[in-house]
């Protein structure tokens, strides 16, 4: 059984249809890339997924290990194991990255029927995980996101990412905004995350997040459908020819 | 961090106002109405000395010469003065009594406020906790005062208003008016006539007062009004920290609570004054009820290098309508505002701080956040001035509103009156809505929708909350995140 499964979605933004009958499985253990055009639905799939209001399900359906995530509210789905990468993350003014994640993760736990994570645990944890992405443990005390640059933004929610330990996780243009560097750890990290208990859809624009993170399949979303789908070559494929073909082939 | 967990918890529990229940106490009223022999009714159910009567009488007479200021942005129907009671006492023996004296009702009254009025209690608590004395202010008197023994050997007088017009009289004729004039305003002056109790306190030069100074003002009487009167006065060199907390029970009728503060830093002095007002608001769908919390505050930083910082947060009241001020007269002195002032429902509030630079080289610091929600209107009003002489005088001022939901109002009236060209005055203003991108962000992180409005709510706030004495800062958490459930969706 697959860990995600998408069946003849259909979601609708404002007056917009913009999923137009999407199907999707992802396998526990894999890493699928969706790549697509501008405008071809790929923020839509993911916040539909995670849980965002205004976007309006008109059809279809979509579980997480089986459960129906649509029936679901964001935290609910969080605490089910969904996690989403933003592509532009939010800032959070007067509340320390530290405080933030140690009241999701414990809200999770919560949600879970699971105890607290006691203090000395958590900070033991967020040490080993900050050292990993290379992140500065101080920056954690600072509000978070809040005058971060682009990449220190993308960092932290990869962090937030392995403190949280998801079973799903959604990453929506990761690589964009980051310089080659800060992709490499970024990279890093995500592959770290890699293991049987897990799956992942990584969303991207370009190829070449696929050169560090390795995906089972890629998917190619056009006019709010998957058009194509194969292994990693499709994403070169992709890269050398344009998306035209696939563009036309949806319209 | 436990306090965002204490924060999620409460919010939780989902308590609207745990404050509003009545105490079944006799009590003893001044007839209804106002005139002349109420206020000497008043004053000798008080024992006062003639002074004071005639101090009453003269701003009786002062007060019927005035009129009900109108420029606020606030809205109410005209109050019937003669409407209501304006001395309510719960009957027991004369003056505050020891603790053993005091009735068991009003005793658990507090208990269940959660006032801790057994100093052993206090004592008893966890290892390291503060220690802090209270004085408990029930209608129109005061029932107790703790610690007073042990802060006398300090030198300290805490005590109620009407023990100090009999013990102190010569502190209180020297400061009593010395900062808020009889006439000030209209209220200051109602007040002035008909002023029930409140506290009292003197830290001699040079003394750091030992503990947290607290009154615990409670309104539990039907239709009458709370006129209490502080004044805190700390002498040359001395320091002292006061906090205040207000709750009122539920009821149809709107209370006036129109109260002064009077508070005097000579050289060298540093007062620090906490609020935690938390008066009924009201019925949040009609409006109906909640208290109307006009008041004046007002310090007076007379001496060189004094300091007074006011903290406020203002999560109750039907309307709120104060200015807590410095008036910054001696040289190098400096004066601080912290606020946070949330309305929901249909609370109004017009609140902010005048900041008066008299002296050379005065500094001055506001850091203000108002948060709107329901269909509510919040107003932030706030003067910075100099004179002429105040050369080298220093402001700066932030003025930061967050709007919940599409139905409330912030407005920001800064006014800055600087007559010297050494001046530097700063002021920075935001406005901003809680973003439902914001919202579904930490909602993706696994909060529930009252909990990340509640985590926003206290980031916003965080700058004001470190003001606050630690346990208060928790209690004054927990307030913010209860007065503004079910705000969103």
């Amino acid at each position: 059984m697959s860990m995600l499964s998408v069946n003849n979605l259909h979601v609708r933004v404002g007056e917009a249809e913009i999923i137009r009958g999407l199907s999707l499985a992802v396998p526990a253990g894999e890493v699928h890339a969706i790549m697509g055009p501008n405008g071809a639905g790929k923020s839509t799939l993911s916040y539909t997924l995670a849980g965002r209001g205004g976007y309006e399900v008109t059809g279809g359906s979509a579980t997480l290990n089986g459960e129906d995530l649509l029936a679901l509210e964001p935290n609910e789905r969080a605490a089910k194991g969904l996690f989403l990468s933003f592509q532009y993350p939010l800032e959070i003014p007067g509340v320390p990255g530290l405080t933030f994640i140690r009241t999701a993760l414990n809200a999770q736990r919560k949600a879970r029927g699971e105890a607290e994570i006691s203090a000395p645990e958590f900070l033991k944890l967020a040490r080993a995980e900050a050292a990993k992405l290379k992140i500065d443990f101080d920056m954690l005390k600072r509000p978070l996101n809040v005058g971060f640059s682009g990449g220190e933004k993308k960092r932290m929610e990869i962090f937030q990412m392995a403190m949280l330990s998801p079973h799903f996780l959604i990453l929506d243009e990761t690589d964009s905004g980051l310089d080659i560097d800060a992709l490499k750890i970024v990279a890093e990290g995500v592959n770290a995350l890699r293991g049987p208990d897990r799956a992942m859809l990584v969303i991207t624009h370009y190829q070449r997040l696929l050169d560090y993170i390795r995906p089972d399949m890629v998917h190619v979303l056009a006019g709010g459908r998957i058009v194509a789908s194969g292994g990693p070559e499709l994403a070169l494929e992709l890269e050398a020819e344009g998306y035209d073909r696939f563009v036309k082939a949806a319209a | 961090m436990a306090a965002v967990k204490q924060t999620i918890e409460t919010v939780e529990a989902l308590e609207r106002y745990k404050h509003g229940f009545v105490t079944d106490i006799d009590q003893e009223f001044a007839p209804k109405g106002l005139n002349a022999d109420i206020v000497r009714f008043i004053s000798a159910k008080k024992d006062e000395p003639e002074w004071m009567l005639q101090w009453r009488l003269e701003a009786f007479e002062r007060w019927l010469a005035l009129e009900q200021p109108t420029w606020a942005k606030v809205q109410f129907p005209p109050i019937d003065y003669q409407d209501a009671y304006y001395y309510a006492a719960p009957k027991t023996k004369d003056g505050p009594a020891s603790l053993d004296e005091v009735d068991p009702d009003l005793l658990a009254t507090y208990a269940k406020l959660g006032i801790p009025l057994k100093e052993q209690e206090v004592l008893a608590g966890v290892q390291g906790a503060a220690k802090y004395a209270v004085d408990a202010v029930f209608d129109s008197v005061s029932v107790v005062t703790t610690f007073k023994k042990e802060l006398a050997e300090a030198g300290v007088i805490f005590c109620s208003m009407s023990e100090a017009i009999r013990e102190h009289p010569e502190l209180v004729r020297k400061y009593l008016g010395s900062v808020v004039p009889t006439s000030d305003n209209y209220f200051a002056c109602l007040n002035s006539a008909v002023f029930s109790d409140g506290s009292f306190v003197y830290v001699p030069p040079g003394v750091r007062c030992p503990m947290e100074l607290s009154t615990y003002f409670r309104i539990n009487a039907a239709e009458s009004g709370q006129f209490e009167r502080t004044l805190i006065i700390a002498d040359a060199g001395a320091y002292v920290s006061y906090l205040e907390g207000c709750t009122a029970p539920m009821r149809d009728e709107n209370q006036l609570h129109a109260a002064v503060v009077e508070l005097v830093a000579l050289d060298d002095a540093e007062i620090k004054y906490s609020t935690v007002q938390n008066w009924y608001p009201g019925d949040p769908k009609t409006g109906k009820g909640g208290i109307y919390n006009f008041v004046t505050k007002r310090a007076d930083c007379r001496g060189a290098r004094s300091k007074v910082s006011w903290t406020q947060v203002e999560t109750g009241s039907a309307i709120t309508w104060k200015y807590p001020s410095c008036v910054l007269r001696g040289d190098d002195s400096s004066g601080e505002f912290y606020s946070i002032a949330v309305t929901n429902g249909r609370q109004q509030a017009d609140t902010g701080t005048k900041m008066i630079h008299l002296g050379k080289n005065t500094r001055s610091r506001i850091i203000s956040k108002g948060i709107s929600a329901g269909h509510s209107t919040n107003t932030y009003r706030g003067l910075v001035s100099t004179n002429q002489k105040a050369t080298g005088a220093r402001n700066f001022t932030q003025c930061d509103s967050l709007l919940i939901g599409k139905s409330c109002a912030a407005h920001t009236v800064p006014y800055i009156e600087a007559r010297n060209a050494s001046a530097k005055f700063e002021h920075e203003a935001t406005t901003t809505r809680l973003s439902e991108d914001q919202l579904f962000y930490v909602m993706q992180r696994g909060l529930s929708q009252e909990e990340a409005v509640a985590l926003l709510v206290n980031g916003f706030v965080r700058e004001v909350l470190q003001e606050l004495p630690m346990e208060f800062a928790v209690e004054a958490q927990k307030l913010v995140a209860i007065s503004l459930e079910g705000s969103v969706g």
